[in-house]
């Protein structure tokens, strides 16, 4: 903070735009290598990219630049103006998303008092956009595949945010700065040392973030808007070049910020044994490193299931969120609220 | 439009009332899909008209032909040795397969019979090619549910088998092996100890298979209950193969008609599974995958030493009249009608292939299912599209 206070307000807007334009691509482009390209390759017992560079490192420039050669194809009976809003509207989300993800007592673009619930109101922007690509595209499958999105919206946006409340009554707090110092200062019976990540009373929390994030994403077993192999790709499929990179980089880009978010909620953030909670250059350095880690640990189970799961119908979607997850979540509820009160 | 059939007429106004009901404003009354020709799930050019209202089917229709390469003709302007190679194309998966019940048809009319180790190596040879087939078809079966890891583990255990086959035939696709009268080769050296090692790595695959998708609560819902076929509907539409073993109904070619191929000198078991729905099918298919490798195991054990090729004119000419041999390939009865007038090539020659049948069904199974389920189906119907068009 210490830093950024001597700067007048636009140098310090210019500055967190600035590193938000550079952090997400970044963020999208290493879950990429890392996941999509290397780990799921492992798994299925194949090579992955190895030629562009060693080991196939540079195989997100070879792809980044085949996307941007590329024609910007439209279909001749799309709605144009909201076919080339649609992959903005939802690359937004994804940009938002990271505007309250803390990574150190002074990293953090906007410390907002409602973080938690401002990063889920954003992360359902993206269906909006969703929905404008299939509507706009003219093309059946995409009709098809926004309409599955917007059905699928309900079945998980109820017990993703239930499932956070949970975390919320316990740290008493809705900014995820104070969430981070809750389990920072918390105690597991008398024992304060590594603090009390969330994680250990909100298993079920967490479990349910988890499925309700993989239906967030659009990621088997919850893929249905995209099912490659029904849908061909859904809301994707008309678009080329530029179009799909941003849905790509919005795709991605929200896997490693939901990742952050869970690593903030649930596994201590930014903060690990040893570091000053009120900020100095010591926290402020370590603080993203340690995010990271914890990030690509929760991206890592989040891959893992992408990669071994089939994909559920539509409908079996839906009566798995409202006969188990949102029952599940209320549970919970009630009981960290019990706790609450107890203790 | 005269040259078109009734059917192609239908399919084409199909088409442009889609088209056309597209540009109506606030059209609600349903809307038709053309999954294919060009869709993932149709391996190949399939092209199913589906009237859909909302995401439940009311009618579908399958339009095929877009692969038809008119073997059935070609097969008239051919030698006996050149129609070999053009039939390995059939079901281009399992080629070797396609191969046999006509190499038996001709040898029926030539009233010639291959010595005892050819037909051994014969049927190690179907078998092999079922197991290339099937494999394929339990990662298939996964990566249209949306499990993509499974199709790689299957073409990665596949490859050991077009090993084996090419090590022996020197071809992996189409190994053009089987000749009127025996076989082009004899096996290389070390080949049975090799093949045996392979056949436990099939069985171990097939464990896999089952682990990761056969046993997953997923796949379960997604397969259990959907696509019922009741036996009776199964033999109105004349299925054969795992898909009619499915629902209930055993029998099995190999074991039921008479070939002069080794199968009944081993043990063996006719797989079949009561329930008739999509997860039948796929559970038959992996229990025949592994009873296959099995045979094959048996067979190498008893290989019967001797010559491999009995004695044959230079010039093969077929002497007039007819045949019909049906053996059970991969997807079900595969069958040659033979008819011969004495010449280098045949007069006529018809081709009964298992998927044509199987995919006649697809109009009645897909009535009200899902547009998810609808390649689920068609996914465990397995079709191979060479197979449907030749």
């Amino acid at each position: 903070m210490t830093l950024a206070l001597e700067l007048a307000y636009w140098q310090q807007l210019a500055i967190k735009v600035l590193a938000i334009l550079v952090i997400v691509p970044t963020a999208t482009a290493i879950i990429v290598q890392t996941f999509l390209f290397k780990m799921m390759a492992h798994m299925q017992s194949r090579l992955g990219p190895m030629e562009a560079g060693p080991h196939g490192t540079l195989q997100l420039m070879a792809d980044g630049a085949k996307f941007v050669q590329k024609e910007l194809l439209a279909p001749a009976r799309a709605d144009r103006r909201v076919f080339t809003l649609a992959p903005v509207v939802v690359l937004l989300s994804t940009f938002l998303l990271f505007v309250v993800i803390p990574a150190g007592p002074g990293i953090v673009a906007e410390n907002l008092d409602l973080g938690i619930f401002f990063a889920l109101a954003v992360s359902s922007i993206s269906v909006l956009g969703v929905l404008m690509a299939g509507w706009a595209s003219a093309n059946k499958y995409a009709l098809m595949g926004g309409l599955r999105a917007a059905g699928q919206l309900i079945a998980y946006e109820l017990p993703l945010v239930l499932a956070v409340v949970g975390v919320v009554i316990q740290a008493g707090d809705l900014s995820l700065q104070g969430i981070v110092r809750a389990q920072a200062e918390g105690e597991i019976f008398g024992f304060g040392l590594i603090g009390l990540p969330f994680v250990l009373t909100q298993f079920l929390g967490f479990a349910l973030f988890l499925i309700a994030t993989q239906a967030e994403l659009t990621q088997p077993p919850f893929d249905m808007p995209v099912a490659e192999s029904e849908l061909v790709a859904g809301f994707q499929v008309e678009y080329s070049g530029l179009q799909f990179l941003y849905f790509y980089l919005g795709e991605f880009g929200a896997a490693f910020a939901f990742s952050a978010l869970a690593a903030t909620m649930f596994l201590g953030g930014w903060w690990v044994p040893g570091l000053d909670l009120e900020g100095g250059l010591l926290a402020n350095v370590v603080g993203p490193v340690v995010l990271f880690a914890k990030t690509m640990a929760v991206a890592f189970v989040i891959f893992w299931i992408r990669f071994t799961y089939p994909r559920l119908r539509e409908d079996q979607l839906q009566s798995f969120a409202w006969k188990y997850l949102i029952p599940l979540s209320l549970v919970n509820i009630l009981v960290t609220g019990a706790f609450k009160v107890i203790f | 439009m005269s040259m078109l059939t009734e059917h192609q007429q239908r399919a084409y106004i199909g088409g442009q009332a889609a088209e056309a009901r597209v540009n109506l404003e606030l059209e609600t009354d349903g809307m038709t899909l053309n999954i294919g020709p060009q869709h993932p799930a149709t391996h190949g050019t399939l092209r199913i008209i589906t009237r859909l209202d909302g995401e439940q089917v009311i009618s579908a229709e399958p339009v095929m032909g877009y692969m038809h390469r008119g073997y059935e003709k070609l097969t008239e302007v051919r030698t006996y040795p050149q129609i070999n190679t053009l039939i390995n194309r059939i079901d281009w998966l399992s080629s070797f397969a396609n191969e046999v019940p006509f190499i038996l048809a001709a040898e029926r009319l030539m009233e010639i019979e291959a010595p005892p180790r050819a037909q051994w190596i014969r049927t190690i040879f179907f078998e092999l090619s079922r197991i290339a087939n099937i494999t394929l078809f339990l990662g298939e079966m996964g990566v249209q549910l949306g499990a993509i890891t499974a199709v790689f583990y299957a073409f990665r255990d596949r490859e050991h088998v077009l090993n084996q086959i090419e090590a022996a035939t020197g071809g992996r696709f189409h190994p053009n092996y089987d000749r009127i009268g025996g076989l082009k080769e004899d096996l290389p050296k070390g080949w049975v100890a090799e093949t045996k090692s392979v056949m436990a790595k099939v069985r171990d695959f097939c464990d896999e298979m089952e682990t990761l998708v056969g046993t997953n609560e997923i796949f379960e819902t997604r397969t259990r209950g959907i696509g019922v076929i009741p036996v009776e509907v199964a033999l109105g539409y004349g299925l054969s193969g795992a898909n009619i073993r499915a629902s209930g109904l055993d029998w099995d070619l190999r074991r039921d008609s008479d070939t002069p191929l080794a199968w009944k000198e081993v043990d063996w078991k006719v797989w079949t599974h009561p329930d008739g729905d999509s997860f039948a099918r796929y559970w038959v298919r992996l229990q025949e995958t592994r009873e296959a490798t099995l045979i094959v195991d048996q067979l190498l054990d008893g290989l019967p030493a001797g010559p491999i090729m009995a004695k044959v004119p230079r010039i093969i000419k077929v002497p007039p009249g007819e045949a019909w041999v049906a053996t059970e390939n991969p997807l079900g009865e595969m069958g040659y009608y033979l008819v011969s007038k004495g010449d280098l090539g045949p007069f006529r020659v018809k081709i009964r292939t298992p998927s044509f049948n199987n995919i006649s069904i697809v109009p009645w199974v897909l009535k009200g299912v899902y547009v998810p389920d609808v390649i689920t189906i068609l996914a465990s119907l397995y079709f191979i599209l060479g197979d449907i068009d030749r």
